[in-house]
């Protein structure tokens, strides 16, 4: 279970929370067509590693964050707002 | 008696205490303090069990939780539980056990001729060798092979006999696993510190390693009484961490004392979820098994456990004893079985020389070095061992008991669970792990360091540099005098033996029946990975999930792909680490508290009219006012909503207040249709669709204030539906000044459904005109309801003139009961879901059955809504061209051609004489309110073409196939005139 560090309310359990996916995608514009959509709605990216992710807190503060999470030890280095920049992931991340 | 073999007084057991038991018919005496093991092996008694696969006669091996043979089942009043390790098994006065795998009695199994035939069985025999007849597996091959394998028979305790449990959430500082003289020390230091220490020590007493050396058992009651003196530890005892999570998440398993059970209302266990900044892992050594042939045979044991046996319960695991060692701890237990007055004692060591064998030789034992044990020997039990010598003389050597011991490995299972990486070490012959420091640390025998005084060091060492990181300095304390450590015995290094090759099987998995050769087996059919061999031999997959063995069959595995053990590796093994019932793991959520039941704010004037609830999600909702089955009631309860009138709760559908600058941008955005030209004081019906263009959800939107609307949803999706509109403003809308609040608890919301509703509603909501031209269909307004401040809305669900009324939740009632009282003259009465369901069906209105997720707007007839102006959620994907293909499946009204005959849910559509896959399903079923005959809503592949056509609709489930024919969804007022009247 993780333990995510939620600016306004403390660390939770990841219970409270819902996963909403990979926050380095953006919704296109309204009119970027077909392909973008497609792009939005199914095309993932499934890293080794660091990602980045929309966590909402629906248990608690109901804000979504941004969390910086290592998807093979789960280790999270980062917990934003949707428009932080968060710092970039520590060099050498733990494979 | 307590037993003959029974030599000393043991640390744990008083011999004034005796406590009678039955094991397989046969009653027995031991000691209080005795576990079922110790008590057994007082008495004599050898054989405890047969094997899992090929019945095999076996004993008791080791005197802990890693015990891998002596699994029994212990019979209560209230029923049978199966595998608990006789070595963990307090002895309580009366305590009924039986033997395992055996039949029909433990010393006549008829299976053991499974054993002859072994040959025949090797590893992946199952998979390999019962394949056809398809048929015979279920028949034939199942049933044999349970009754042949069968691990115990369970026969649970049900209701509300069931033991109860309990769950416990602990936070700590540091949690510190496994209380012998690492654990001991580190806790204290970490105590003394002032940090929040959980010590959880699987054993029912502190110490661990240390209580196997009396000149340790000073120091270990000051330790003890020192800790339970400080208050910042805590210590848990017969508490075992049986997985560790991230982020510093574990769980454990604590059992509790008899005394504690009757205390505690026959709480039996509690599971613990323990949160905690650092882990401290002191999880010690576990002495391992060297394979031989016949090393399975009851009498061979682990050196270690004699020792246990000898120090915790007084008791001489045999007369005349062997060891076969190849390390210097092993001999403790041969020189402390000696000095209690056992012998003679025969030690083989496989290394030529040692200074422990300098000491045993001292003191008189007889040890050959450079030796080996081919094999074990007797019927049923040791009688002799086959060695051979270090000039390669085999002979047979007589003794009752062989006490193996293969060198000691770290128990690294919760350390790679908690991401630690592991390093073969080579002078202890085994892996250690290293735990990233941001998780904590490893120490103590668990990472290799032996022998108890380097052990604690190590401990106190681990917990300065935990505390440290931690933010406590670990300056200015000094060591106390009196907690002086004696000193450990210079050692020989251990010289690696994995296996000695011999006649008979040689076991590496006692409890899955797994040897040596079926390691080579899996090596030979391409399962050279460790965790490909494990699965195919099931080496390690039992309940101890091959404590004692799991590295000496990951050596025989290394040495036969020629690759050194640190290359190989050993599988990593999984929570749970030690078997856990599910009455643990469920803990008080059982029976009515499985779930949360939700009630509406009217429940109790539902209950009070009579209602039937049924359960919708986690909502109570009133099904029927009656307690009779059947139509009848349902059918009277809709007729009254069409002739004259109703009132329903509404009050589980989702509610959301949506109120700022940016709401009507912002609901144009989410929902499909168009939000922001709706008047001040209108409603609008509007759906919302996923982003990939099928329909998510729908609802009604009414518009209190320019900047002001609250929204409805599906009682099924109201959380879902907030969270897909919080998840849409903060991640795609920051830019617009919004505030959602959830209002669904705060609102009471019924339904005055008739073409009398007019009338009633008038009754009690004065001061709005209800006149059609001043509140006409889809009106909305804030108004006093019974003297409530509430909202009105014309909306309707039933196809009838019909209203709205909202009222503050903690004040429901009593607007109830005006409506009731208002509708007296027109004969109204509640009505429940199921004529709900009957009027909306009749009205072609969709819900959860037809809102099913693989459905578009188009297919539900909802195309013309999508706005055609501004983006939304779901417009392009919902533009894609497939989703408006003309064969796809569309909402289409269903009515038998022969009135008797009954619709239902699920039956599919065919074409008359048609075969293969139908063209449709029905959704939604009931019978007609004011006419005969049935009537469905359907999904069916181009519906709209196939309107007037006739289709069967075949139920396969009930036998029935009947001639229907398509139909607009709109059975009801097609026009809306009754909505508008």
């Amino acid at each position: 279970m993780l333990r995510i560090r939620c600016p306004w309310c403390g660390v939770r359990d990841e219970a409270e929370f819902r996963y909403r996916g990979d926050a380095s995608v953006r919704r296109p514009r309204g009119d970027a067509g077909l392909a973008a959509f497609t792009d939005y709605a199914y095309v993932r990216d499934n890293p080794r590693g660091w990602h980045l992710e929309w966590w909402l807190h629906v248990g608690g503060c109901r804000r979504l964050l941004k969390v910086s999470r290592h998807t093979v030890s789960h280790a999270i280095h980062a917990v934003g707002a949707p428009d932080d920049h968060l710092p970039p992931p520590p060099d050498g991340a733990r494979e | 008696m307590t037993g003959p073999a029974r030599i000393a007084n043991g640390l744990l057991t008083d011999p004034d205490r005796p406590v009678g038991f039955r094991f397989d018919g046969r009653s027995f005496l031991g000691q209080h303090g005795d576990t079922l093991a110790s008590a057994l092996l007082a008495n004599g008694v050898r054989l405890v069990g047969r094997s899992f696969k090929y019945h095999r006669p076996r004993g008791v091996v080791t005197a802990g939780p890693e015990e891998p043979a002596a699994l029994v089942e212990v019979v209560g009043p209230g029923g049978r539980e199966p595998n608990r390790p006789a070595t963990t098994l307090p002895l309580g006065e009366g305590l009924v056990a039986a033997s395992q795998h055996r039949w029909p009695t433990l010393t006549f199994d008829l299976l053991s001729i499974n054993g002859v035939f072994s040959r025949f069985l090797p590893a992946g025999f199952y998979y390999k060798t019962f394949m056809a007849p398809g048929w015979a597996w279920e028949r034939l091959y199942e049933p044999l092979i349970r009754r042949a394998a069968g691990l115990g028979r369970l026969q649970p305790v049900a209701g509300a006999q069931a033991a109860p449990a309990e769950t416990i959430h602990d936070h700590a500082d540091v949690l510190v696993v496994g209380a012998g003289a690492a654990g001991l020390a580190a806790a204290h230091r970490l105590g003394t510190l002032g940090l929040r220490v959980i010590l959880a020590e699987q054993d029912e007493v502190l110490g661990g390693g240390a209580l196997q050396d009396a000149r340790w058992d000073t120091w270990r009651a000051q330790m003890d009484a020192r800790l339970r003196r400080l208050g910042s530890v805590r210590c848990l005892t017969r508490t075992c961490v049986v997985g560790a999570y991230e982020h510093g998440v574990f769980a454990a398993l604590e059992t509790l004392t008899p005394a504690e059970t009757a205390a505690f209302g026959g709480l039996r266990e509690r599971f613990r979820i323990i949160r905690a900044q650092r882990v401290l892992l002191t999880t010690g050594a576990i002495e391992r098994l060297i394979a031989f042939a016949h090393n399975d045979l009851p009498g061979v044991m682990q050196a270690g456990a004699a020792l246990s046996y000898l120090r915790r319960y007084g008791v001489a695991v045999g007369r005349r004893p062997a060891f076969f060692v190849n390390n210097d701890e092993a001999y403790e237990a041969a020189i402390a079985l000696h000095a209690a007055g056992v012998e003679p004692i025969v030690v083989i060591d496989a290394r030529a020389e040692s200074r422990a064998a300098e000491r045993a030789r001292a003191q008189g034992l007889d040890v050959h070095g450079g030796a080996v044990v081919q094999e074990a020997r007797g019927r049923g039990r040791v009688r002799a061992v086959r060695i051979v010598d270090r000039d390669g003389r085999s002979r047979e050597l007589e003794a009752d008991c062989l006490l193996v011991s293969g060198g000691h490995s770290p128990w690294t299972a919760l350390a790679s669970q908690s991401g630690a990486s592991l390093r073969w070490d080579e002078s202890i012959a085994a892996f250690t792990p290293a735990l990233d420091a941001a998780s904590g640390c490893v120490a103590g025998a668990a990472r290799g360091c032996f022998g108890l005084a380097r052990a604690a060091a190590d401990g106190d060492a681990a917990a300065r540099a935990l505390a440290a990181g931690l933010g406590r300095s670990a300056v200015a304390v000094a060591v106390d005098p009196a907690l002086a450590l004696p000193e450990d015995a210079e050692v020989t290094p251990i010289a690696p033996l994995w296996e000695v090759r011999g006649r008979g099987p040689a076991f590496v998995d006692l409890q899955n029946d797994v040897t040596t050769d079926d390691v080579r087996l899996a090596h030979r059919e391409g399962y050279e990975h460790v965790e490909h061999m494990k699965r195919f031999t099931t080496h390690g997959m039992a309940t101890d999930q091959g404590r004692i063995g799991g590295l000496v069959g990951s050596a025989v595995l290394a040495l036969a792909r020629g690759l050194p053990v640190a290359q190989v590796g050993q599988p990593r093994p999984r929570p749970y680490l030690q078997p856990l019932p599910f009455a643990a793991l469920a803990g008080s959520d059982v029976g009515a508290h499985f779930k949360p039941k939700r009630r509406l704010p009217l429940h109790d004037a539902h209950a009070a009219a009579g209602a039937t609830f049924v359960a919708v999600g986690l909502w109570l909702r009133p099904l029927v006012y009656s307690t009779e089955t059947g139509w009848g009631p349902v059918l009277k309860e809709a007729r009254r909503v069409r002739r004259s009138a109703g009132v329903t709760d509404v009050s589980s559908l989702g509610k959301i207040d949506v109120q700022g600058p940016g709401a009507a941008r912002f609901l144009d955005f989410v929902y499909a249709n168009t939000i922001s030209t709706l008047a001040v004081g209108r409603a609008r019906y509007g759906i919302m669709l996923r982003e990939d263009g099928m329909l998510f959800d729908d609802g009604t939107v009414a518009r209190l204030g320019a900047e002001h609307f609250i929204l409805t949803t599906t009682t099924a999706n109201g959380a879902a539906a907030l969270e897909h509109l919080e998840f849409h403003l903060q991640a795609c809308c920051p830019e617009l000044d919004v505030v959602l609040t959830d209002v669904g608890d705060q609102w009471a919301q019924f339904a005055v459904a008739g073409p009398r509703a007019r009338e009633i509603v008038a009754a009690v909501v004065p001061g709005i005109d209800l006149a059609n031209e001043a509140f006409p269909f889809m009106a909305a307004a804030a108004a006093t309801i019974a003297g409530l401040a509430g909202r009105l809305f014309r909306i309707s669900f039933s196809g009838e003139l019909a209203y709205e009324l909202a009222v503050p939740a903690g004040e429901a009632t009593g607007a109830w009961r005006a409506v009731l009282e208002a509708g007296r003259p027109f004969e109204i009465a509640p009505y429940g879901l199921d004529a709900l369901n009957t009027l909306r069906i009749e009205k072609g209105h969709v819900t959860g059955a037809e809102l099913n997720g693989n459905t578009s707007a188009d297919d539900l007839g909802f195309g013309r809504l999508l706005k055609k102006q501004g983006d939304f959620i779901g417009r392009t994907l919902s533009r894609r061209p497939g989703l408006a293909a003309p064969d796809r499946l569309q909402l289409v009204g269903v009515r038998p051609l022969d009135r008797t005959k009954r619709l239902r849910n699920g039956a599919q559509l065919v074409a008359p004489g048609a075969a293969g896959t139908g063209l449709g399903y029905v959704t939604s079923s009931t019978p007609c309110v004011l006419e005969d005959g049935w009537f469905g809503l359907a999904l069916l592949a181009g519906g709209r073409q196939r309107i007037g056509q006739r289709l069967h609709a075949v139920a396969a489930t009930h036998g029935e196939q009947i001639e229907v024919e398509i139909a607009s969804p709109h059975r009801l007022d097609p026009k809306n005139t009754r909505v508008h009247s």
